[in-house]
């Protein structure tokens, strides 16, 4: 039971008794009307019960589902948002992704939780009918995961291989269409056709001796249930025959056994349609855990906490109920269940066993769910970049301030993006950052605001280390000017604004955006560059400028506003422009050529 | 087609094996009931253990020739697809990712919908002619069949219709919250992003458990048309066997609901699959091939990777080279270069090799796209299969990206020196192309400037603005500049050139770095 809080468990276990209930009421129902002692009545009325839990049962796991579906965006949402290069794995990961949680939260985990209650249901009410079917029932259900195990263990290292096999497969056609632009460059794309049928021809081929493997689990499964039916049909037949049993008990005892194995099958067979939901659920919570890591606190204890039920959930209200403590650690429940004994037969995830093999807890693992609603401050970190500015001194006041780079060196994954950066500002004093493309001026933009931690080396404010300066005093004294501006949804003014309570008429006027204030985008590249300007002419409190010239050829509008607002932004105050037209140059105290 | 018409034959033998054990085990016991000769239940007794061995072998029978022809159907279509793209090409991403997993989906259309769906009929056919068309089979099989099915997809459709634009709302805002988790971060003004973003989450989420309530008031409604059937029976006083027979029938029928509700999930892909392969012959573009040693500069995006791949496509076999979607298999390195041309020798791989200085081993396995490469050693790895290829017109598209910048421009002079006929060299640094023939400048995908190295620096513009900051890094080689003067930052200026060894700056007159 990875990834799931208590609260869901224990709206699940209610579900699952209340269908064993309507499943053994059924049953007898449907024995003493066949056995003619009831009227049918009593069908009509089990009938609709069983109808209304089946819609109940849905309707609550689907809210459930959507409920937790909605934590884990906002959690992925805010645990990406200060981690870099991973924006379009965080995007397909939110968007598409986490619907795939659906058919384990909805599907798959209630059937385990059936598969767990039903079938003991079953037995026991069968002992008090006909003691010797029970014991039947008894015996051939653990048969059903030993058999699973053993087919698993047998074929265990096979499959595997054979599964990887089929991951290299499977990834050539996605491959091979990726590359068709250069096999046609070099005039192999048709020769490669051949190829790609042959190829797609094999990956068939190989998937079905694996899948022949793999149905043997639900080869036994089928034929152990219902060879049992045979096994308690025949001989009750024969007692009825003697008189031994009422055709009352034989009818109930007929309609009962096969709903001792129907929960396993179910189960069984959601299980594939779970395993990518749970992969999902994997990733999400493999992203959660640096975090945690960086700031220190192990994601353990959120476990046992009885304050972070899903938010909104319905789970939230049941868990205070008095069913909860019967419901003390959800994995024992499900351990007690047969269904576990094929836990040691699939390597993780493969499909040799239809059945939940995966009911290991470890660790901090099912914290995805129980910290759902936790709403942490803390931005999560990527490798090297994070909200790093934790320290809580004040930031020294700019207008006095000097900015001393010592030595910085910032790794991004494979390349180093700044070798031994020295550098020393004076307040007041406005420098321009030159070089070609890719030498580190924009990495040390982000170093100035805090964005990006030096793996060595140190930048001083007025003497204070900026680790040690609270992140949001150092930003309130910057403007900043990205490259590459984002525009956020909402009319311009709102993006000028983005918060400030600064005069965002004036600011758009001075961009000649006075027209657009309550336009909503697109707008074209200049716009998105004048927009950026507004931005920072909005915090005319701003001490310092950081302005990070567009690399690509602005309109002539777009060029006299870039310069007008630099002009503008970088007098009286510190600036570090990064340069990339000459003309630039001429506005500053001094250019720094990197490289 | 025969295969999938054994495993719809299996899968009904399945589901009838499944029927007539329960029928015939109801039958046994209400037979028993009566106290007859043991005689008058043998029949019964062997027909219920053989159903109940039969349907187990039927069931696995009918996985393994349902996967089996889809698998291979699924292999046809992989071809034709390929076929398909071939003719009329997509670009690298998105639509061609989603291409790749729509002919995945065809699967599940397959699998989960067109297979079920057909052993129930026939299933359904099948007990109706055996119970004599009796009205509440036949009802129910019409409602449980046509009836929810078809509500089923109903509410399916329409409830992914009332999410879509939501969906897309939560996917452009998801891609700002993280292109501008900076802007907003230095502004303050994440939290407010976010929640605006977590409101879109919570509207979604309030639409899918409103959606919810459809399908689920159908799964309730067919549980009551289930039993419901299973009452009329028992009111026109048919014997037990009949009865739960008729819910054993329905059993194999009601899983349609979930299968028509899958359709309407798949059926996107399904047509998009179709569309594809509907696709006609690509127009060849017409672009001239130009002579001599021809550079091409300009911004990103002004069209210069167009231009060049336009030119692969209009002069098949003449014009190859490195271009921008270029792509690494997963595969060996020797296979990567040698595809250029597979007939090469390995003192010609080697050679290559060495002029590019490609130093991974040969039979290293590079990853999905050249993952386990570094980005320099791709790029080279790039550059040697171009120059294996040897064409007529060398096509360079950032050749060097990714190396450092004395190696590349020393690589890429080794390439240029090789190359035997025309180069078009796409490049952001202007150093190499001051000796060549020709340099045309992109901007909003037209040329605007064109001209020599020498003519250009003299003429206004973005070549001009460019080459003046590249001299002002005081990174260019060239010696034979003419520096325009407009620019100099005034007298007096500082420059601080950063020594990446010792970290320790250099200060020197700005003049000087110019």
């Amino acid at each position: 039971m990875r990834h799931v809080d208590r609260g869901y468990v224990v709206v699940l276990a209610v579900l699952a008794v209340l269908t064993a209930v309507v499943v053994l009421a059924q049953a007898e129902v449907l024995a003493a009307v066949l056995g003619g002692a009831w009227s049918a009545w009593w069908l009509v009325a089990v009938v609709l019960v069983r109808a209304g839990v089946v819609w109940g049962g849905r309707v609550v796991t689907q809210r459930c589902a959507a409920s937790m579906k909605a934590s884990l965006r906002k959690r992925v949402l805010r645990g990406s948002t200060g981690s870099s290069g991973t924006s379009g794995s965080v995007i397909t990961l939110v968007v598409k992704g986490l619907d795939a949680v659906e058919p384990y939260f909805a599907g798959y985990l209630p059937q385990v939780v059936v598969a767990a209650v039903v079938p003991v249901a079953v037995v026991v009410r069968l002992s008090f009918a006909d003691l010797t079917s029970a014991v039947v029932v008894l015996v051939t259900l653990p048969l059903v995961p030993v058999f699973a195990a053993l087919v698993g263990l047998h074929t265990r290292d096979r499959t595997r291989a054979q599964w990887e096999g089929l991951a290299v497969v499977g990834g050539h056609f996605l491959d091979v269409v990726r590359g068709l632009g250069t096999l046609k460059v070099f005039g192999r794309a048709a020769a490669q056709a051949a190829t790609v049928r042959s190829m797609a021809g094999a990956h068939a081929a190989a998937t079905m001796r694996t899948l022949r493997v793999a149905f043997l689990s639900a080869l036994v499964l089928e034929l152990v249930a219902t060879l049992s039916v045979a096994l308690v049909a025949v001989p009750v037949g024969l007692r009825l025959l003697h008189g031994g049993v009422t055709l009352q008990v034989a009818l109930l005892v007929l309609l009962l056994a096969p709903e001792a194995y129907l929960p396993l099958r179910s189960a069984g067979s959601q299980f594939h349609a779970s395993a990518e939901g749970l992969a999902v659920l994997d990733a999400v919570a493999a992203q959660g855990s640096p975090a945690a890591a960086t700031q220190g606190s192990p994601p353990a204890p959120a476990q046992g906490s009885p304050t972070a039920p899903v938010q909104g959930s319905p789970a939230a209200a049941v868990q205070g109920s008095p069913t909860a403590p019967a419901q003390g650690s959800p994995a024992v429940a499900v351990q007690g269940s047969p269904a576990v004994a094929a836990q040691g037969s699939p390597p993780g995830g493969s499909p040799v066993s239809i059945l939940p093999g995966r009911t290991d807890e470890k660790g901090s693992s099912n914290a995805a769910c129980g910290q759902l609603g936790e709403r942490s401050g803390a931005v999560v970190g990527g490798v090297s970049v994070s909200g790093v500015v934790v320290g809580a001194v004040r930031a020294p006041d700019l207008r006095t301030a000097e900015i001393v780079v010592e030595r910085v060196v910032v790794r991004y994954p494979g390349r180093e993006a700044l070798g031994g950066m020295s550098l020393r500002i004076a307040a007041g004093e406005r420098v321009a950052l030159a070089g070609p493309s890719g030498v580190g001026k924009s990495t040390l933009l982000a170093v100035l605001m805090g964005f990006v931690t030096p793996a060595s080396g140190r930048v001083l404010v007025g003497g204070v280390d900026l680790r040690e300066i609270d992140r949001d005093s150092w930003l309130r004294q910057l403007a900043w000017v990205p490259q590459r501006p984002t525009l956020f949804p909402g009319t311009v003014g709102e993006n000028i604004a983005l918060g400030s309570t600064g005069d965002v008429r004036a600011a758009a006027a001075e961009m000649g955006l006075a027209h657009l204030v309550d336009a909503e985008h697109p707008l074209s590249s200049g716009e998105r560059q004048r927009v950026a300007l507004a931005r920072a002419l909005v915090r005319d409190d701003a001490r310092m400028l950081l302005l990070d010239e567009p690399t690509s050829r602005l309109d002539a509008g777009t060029e006299d506003a870039v310069l007008r607002a630099t002009r503008r932004l970088a007098s009286g105050r510190t600036a570090v422009v990064v340069a990339h037209r000459p003309v630039v140059l001429g506005e500053v105290d001094r250019v720094v050529a990197f490289g | 087609m025969r295969r999938l018409v054994l495993a719809v034959a299996a899968g009904v033998a399945a589901e009838l094996a499944g029927i007539g054990l329960m029928t015939t085990a109801v039958w046994l016991i209400t037979r028993a009931a009566g106290q007859p000769p043991l005689s008058a239940l043998t029949v019964a007794i062997v027909a219920v253990r053989t159903l109940a061995l039969a349907r187990g072998g039927l069931r696995y029978a009918e996985r393994l020739a349902g996967h089996s022809a889809v698998l291979r159907h699924l292999a046809e279509v992989r071809g034709r697809v390929y076929d398909a793209l071939l003719r009329r090409p997509l670009a690298r991403g998105d639509a061609l990712t989603r291409l790749v997993s729509d002919v995945d989906a065809v699967q599940d259309a397959w699998l989960r919908c067109a297979l079920p769906g057909a052993v129930a009929v026939v299933v359904g056919v099948v007990a109706l002619v055996a119970t004599g068309f009796a009205w509440p089979l036949a009802v129910g099989l019409v409602v449980t069949v046509c009836v929810i099915p078809w509500a089923a997809h109903a509410v399916a459709v329409r409830h992914l219709r009332v999410l879509a634009p939501l969906r897309s709302e939560l996917a452009e805002r998801t891609v700002v919250l993280l292109d501008g988790a900076a802007e907003l971060t230095a502004f303050g003004a994440l939290d407010r992003e976010l929640d605006a973003t977590g409101r879109v989450v919570d509207a979604l989420a309030e639409r899918e458990r409103r959606g919810g309530l459809g399908a689920a008031a159908l799964a309730a409604l067919a549980v009551v048309v289930q039993f419901g059937v299973a009452l009329a029976f028992l009111r026109s006083g048919a014997p037990a066997h009949v009865v739960l027979g008729s819910v054993a029938v329905l059993e194999v029928t009601v899983p349609l609901a979930a299968a028509a509700q899958r359709w309407a999930e798949v059926r996107g892909s399904v047509g998009r699959v179709r569309e594809a392969l509907r696709a006609v012959e690509a127009p060849v573009p017409d672009v001239e091939l130009p002579a001599g040693r021809v550079g091409v500069v300009g911004a990103s995006g002004a069209g210069k990777s167009t231009f060049l791949r336009a030119l692969a496509a209009a002069h098949p076999g003449v014009a190859k080279g490195v271009l921008d979607d270029a792509h690494v298999f997963h595969a060996t390195v020797e296979a990567n270069v040698r595809l250029a041309r597979p007939e090469a020798s390995r003192e010609e791989l080697d050679r290559v090799a060495e002029l590019v200085d490609l130093d991974v081993p040969w039979d290293t396995v590079v990853g999905e796209d050249g993952d386990a490469l570094s980005g320099g050693q791709r790029q080279r790895l790039l550059l040697a299969r171009a120059l294996l290829a040897d064409p007529d017109v060398l096509l360079l598209d950032e050749p060097v990206e990714g190396l450092a910048v004395e190696h590349g421009d020393a690589v890429l002079r080794r390439v240029l020196d090789h190359a035997r006929g025309t180069v078009v060299l796409v490049t952001h640094r202007l150093a190499p192309l001051v000796d060549f023939d020709r340099i045309v400048v992109f901007e909003d995908g037209h040329i605007t400037q064109d001209g020599t190295h020498a003519e250009l620096v003299r003429t206004p513009g973005y070549y001009r603005d460019r080459w003046s900051t590249e001299r002002m890094a005081g990174r260019s080689s060239a010696g034979t500049s003419t520096g325009d003067g407009s620019h100099s930052p005034s007298n007096g200026t500082n420059c601080v050139n950063v020594d990446d060894a010792t970290g320790t700056p250099h200060r020197r007159s700005a003049v000087t770095a110019i």
